[in-house]
């Protein structure tokens, strides 16, 4: 199981989610032709614009009105992509492989990312529990979604600390990551694919098109 | 399971439009606007929406309704949208009724919660998908769809007769010799640089407007024209029906108006849905990228009459005045800088509003809102409680009001909350300010 997981679901997994995500940009990039007022409207001065005011921690006004809830919201995502790149035991399987890498970062922070990971995910859960708004339009599944998003980093934390037996709980954060990269472009994870397409629309819908701001 | 909203409001419009619906009927309708109708952008939407509830403080009804989660921008797509998907269609008409309710009297599509959408999603676009099935369904709000019946009778949202619109002008041009004899309101001027265009409303109800702008135009030297034709009303509450069939007819009769007259372009009066149909919608429907000539908004005008000396402000206005920054003439046209520029040239007195520019809360009363009649006056009040506290702030006397649509609503708001203010519009405001020479 562990060879298996390893090995080939690892490649199939990176296969899933690399034509998975192309698969769904490409097409939504084709149906938006259907949509007739998309592409005539589009400017990338404005589109780029948007994603900027965006992408930069405080950049909106939305986020300077909740500075906890935006620094949390942050770093989650920094850490969560962040982590899994540059984390020690993946360089080493990759070096090992590939007999090529990139640095890692020192385990200590690592594993502090890793840890704010769990807990700021476990805040947004609880969040969609004790905010009302947020809680009425919560579904299963996005609890199910968050589950499976810290999976991995939980199960990758056992697998540091030995706290169980360590082929299980190896196999089992391989095999959960490997579920995490090919949900991305088949559930709501998919939003990170398509960020700068609905951003980039409606940068272009306010700058170009309305002359106004959009943050 | 959605959310039925409990207290019923009676709409003849709503209510026998029920009656009428079979599931077939409601099918056929969700089938045609969400898989034939709409493409990418419903899809990315309700795919991309991460259920965060980070639009909820961008909302005057859910902020003015205690933070009720019903009223989130997001809860009410679920409420309409997300069920419509997943039941296909299959839906009964108390669900028809609530989701009209939703898209017709809660939201105003005034795109302030874009802003706070971390993806930009346009929930108004979702929320004018379920008036569009609406409209196909014949559950529109009985006054709303009055004035659709007039502009798809008359061209014009008022039921103004042509005899009767040609009458109101010779009227308003005899008021405005008062003061300048010589002045005239040009009928079907061939080759004029402007043709100038109103909203149905001001014949009907505020014809002293059109008086005041000839003032305007013939202090200025302005070779200007009306037309003396349907096509003379720049307004568009079909728009806001969903019947998009008429709102495309009404605005190709505006421009080929316009072009019929072979003018330069369009200066319309102080509305902000009027744009937004002209120059957005309207073209889109009818398969052109942008309006054939330039339309310009009031507030543009003023402010280029004010900023090139063409106008000059004898003594300022002495009230304590704040501002309404209309969602279509603001966040939909960026003109708030000009807008106070006006204000700072002509008044001496201003505060202004928190929050503002393209953050303004809605009046509610745009987007077809206050069109839906007395029925719903309680609700649309209750629904702004944001705006009279935003108001309250101020203390100011007069809200310069440059939209028809905020100008009734906040006056409606300022009544009900008992705000001791009036609104102007910024017509208002230069009519007492600006220097009128000597004949």
């Amino acid at each position: 199981m562990y060879e298996f997981a390893r090995g080939p679901l690892v490649w199939i997994a990176f296969a899933v989610f690399v034509f998975g995500t192309l698969f769904q940009v490409v097409r939504i990039i084709r149906t938006a032709k259907k949509d007739k007022v998309v592409y005539p409207y589009m400017n990338g001065v404005f589109s780029i614009r948007s994603i900027f005011h965006w992408l930069v921690p405080f950049g909106s006004h939305n986020m300077r009105i909740r500075p906890f809830f935006t620094a949390v919201s942050f770093l989650f995502h920094f850490c969560l992509l962040i982590t899994p790149l540059f984390v020690m035991g993946h360089l080493i399987l990759i070096k090992e492989s590939w007999s090529f890498g990139w640095w890692a970062l020192p385990e200590s922070l690592t594993n502090a990312m890793t840890i704010f990971v769990i807990c700021s995910g476990l805040f947004f859960g609880l969040r969609r529990i004790a905010n009302p708004t947020v809680r009425l339009v919560s579904t299963a599944g996005d609890f199910l979604l968050l589950l499976l998003v810290l999976s991995p980093f939980f199960t990758g934390l056992l697998a540091y600390y030995q706290a169980f037996d360590y082929e299980a709980t190896i196999t089992a954060h391989i095999v959960l990551g490997c579920f995490w990269l090919m949900a991305i472009p088949f559930t709501r994870l998919v939003h990170m694919a398509f960020f700068p397409l609905t951003r980039a629309y409606m940068g272009s819908e306010f700058g170009y098109v309305r002359n106004a701001r959009d943050w | 399971m959605v959310t039925i909203t409990k207290d019923h409001v009676a709409d003849v419009g709503i209510d026998e439009g029920i009656k009428r619906l079979t599931p077939e009927k409601i099918k056929q309708a969700v089938d045609r606007v969400l898989n034939q109708e709409s493409a990418a952008r419903l899809e990315v939407y309700l795919k991309t929406c991460v259920h965060c509830g980070l639009c909820a403080e961008a909302c005057h009804t859910y902020l003015s309704r205690d933070k009720d989660p019903n009223f989130a921008p997001v809860s009410k797509v679920r409420n309409t949208l997300w069920e419509l998907v997943k039941r296909k269609g299959d839906v009964d008409g108390d669900f028809v009724r609530n989701m009209a309710r939703i898209a017709f009297l809660e939201c105003g599509a005034c795109r302030r919660c874009s802003m706070y959408c971390p993806f930009g999603i346009d929930i108004a676009y979702l929320i004018m998908l379920i008036r569009r099935i609406c409209h196909l369904l014949r559950v529109v709000p009985q006054y709303l769809q009055d004035t659709t019946n007039s502009h798809s009778a008359t061209s014009n949202q008022m039921w103004v007769n042509q005899d009767e619109w040609i009458d109101t002008l010779m009227w308003q041009e005899e008021e405005a010799q008062f003061d300048y004899a010589k002045l005239r309101i040009p009928l079907d001027k061939e080759g004029a640089d402007v043709m100038y265009s109103v909203i149905g409303p001001e014949p009907k109800i505020m014809a002293h407007l059109i008086a005041n702008m000839a003032k305007l135009m013939h202090i200025t030297g302005i070779d200007w024209t009306m037309p003396s034709t349907d096509g003379w009303d720049n307004s568009n509450m079909a728009m806001y029906s969903g019947d998009f069939e008429i709102m495309g007819r009404v605005e190709r009769l505006h421009w080929e108006t316009a072009q019929r007259l072979k003018v330069k372009k369009i200066v319309m009066g102080e509305c902000g849905h009027a744009y937004r149909g002209a120059v957005y919608d309207g073209p889109r429907w009818l398969g052109w990228k942008f309006p054939p000539i330039p339309m310009v908004h009031a507030i543009e005008f003023y402010y280029d009459l004010l900023k090139s000396g063409k106008i000059k402000i004898k003594q300022k206005y002495q009230e304590h005045v704040t501002v309404q920054d209309p969602c279509n003439t603001v966040r939909g046209l960026g003109l708030g800088e000009k807008l106070r520029y006006i204000i700072h040239e002509t008044c001496d007195h201003f505060t202004d509003v928190h929050p503002r520019f393209e953050h303004n809360y809605c009046c509610a009363a745009g987007g077809g809102l206050i069109n839906c009649g007395p029925p719903w006056k309680t609700s649309r009040m209750k629904s702004n409680r944001v705006k009279a506290d935003q108001l309250r702030e101020t203390g100011a006397h007069i809200v310069i009001t440059p939209c028809h649509n905020c100008h009734s609503g906040i006056e409606d708001i300022i009544d009900y909350y008992d705000l001791g203010m009036h609104t102007k519009f910024i017509i208002d405001i230069l009519m007492e300010t600006v220097d009128f020479p000597e004949e």
